[in-house]
């Protein structure tokens, strides 16, 4: 009778950590470093604009077993995007512009993960997902890498423990599909804005 | 007057390209501050973060041309200051 209650007792502790363990990981991708950064540039042929973003925030599910189930929300504050000239930084932020008083985020949901290869501790994949820039939101596939990075936290954070999920992400947009100023003429600044994401994301043991 | 407004012109085209070669010869826009890189050695990530320094551009130094042009060309509205010439009697 104790043995057969002593093995209900380790089944049921097994299925449970088995249970804990599967679960998706939330990564939080508000730095306290404020490492994490967007960079966005426009290269015309009269102009090139180089400029970055560090206001990230948004939650990433990740599972280490299963990285194809990967699904979140990145969230960029758009009062953070700056370009290295005072008069230009105000130019991009009026509402002729990016209109950063009325849009204040730029956020991307990825949905669903394809062409998905893992070896060691990372995966690339490309993200489909939503992208919403001025309130216009726009189906997107991007090329995505995810390096999970467990127990590294603490050596991030000091007194913090847990792991971590870097997102790396380069790709295209144009500036007409958002509203972005349509009517800026290409040869001075370009249509095409190339974003590239480079984030970290913590996710502490409780 | 006209010699002054022509040597003011001068040290304004003198100093701009000084100032344009002497922070780099920036061929792009003037910057206000300047981006500075940092690795966060666990994440690998190049962190940005912005230092406040003035970086002329073309844009300056365009600017300064131009004024210096204005200068030169206001120097001309000068008349030369009039000595008085002997005459042979």
């Amino acid at each position: 009778m104790k043995i057969k209650s002593k093995l209900l007792t380790l089944f049921a502790s097994t299925v449970v950590t088995g249970a804990a363990l599967a679960a998706p990981l939330s990564f939080d991708f508000k730095d306290p470093k404020g490492v994490n950064n967007a960079v966005f540039k426009l290269d015309a042929p009269l102009e090139a604009i180089n400029g970055s973003a560090n206001g990230i925030s948004g939650t990433v599910l990740f599972d280490p077993a299963n990285p194809a189930a990967t699904k979140g929300k990145i969230v960029l504050a758009t009062e953070s995007l700056t370009v290295p000239n005072t008069m230009m930084n105000g130019h991009m932020h009026s509402p002729m512009w990016m209109d950063v008083a009325a849009n204040k985020e730029i956020t991307f949901e990825a949905k669903a993960l394809k062409n998905v290869k893992t070896a060691g501790d990372k995966t690339t994949a490309d993200a489909m997902g939503t992208l919403t820039i001025k309130g216009v939101a726009k189906e997107v596939t991007t090329p995505i890498s995810l390096t999970y990075l467990k127990d590294k936290l603490g050596q991030r954070v000091p007194n913090m423990k847990g792991d971590l999920l870097v997102i790396r992400t380069s790709f295209t947009i144009k500036r007409s599909d958002y509203g972005i100023n349509p009517q800026a003429p290409e040869e001075k600044i370009s249509d095409k804005i190339e974003l590239t994401l480079s984030i970290a994301g913590a996710a502490a043991q409780k | 007057m006209k010699s002054f407004l022509r040597l003011l012109a001068l040290l304004v085209f003198v100093g701009a390209l000084v100032a344009w070669f002497g922070t780099g010869a920036n061929r792009g826009w003037t910057k206000t501050s300047e981006p500075v890189k940092t690795m966060d050695d666990v994440t690998g990530i190049e962190g940005i973060t912005y230092q406040k320094r003035f970086v002329p551009g073309l844009d300056f130094l365009g600017a300064s041309m131009l004024g210096a042009g204005l200068l030169t060309g206001v120097s001309f509205l000068f008349r030369n200051q009039n000595h008085p010439t002997k005459t042979a009697s």
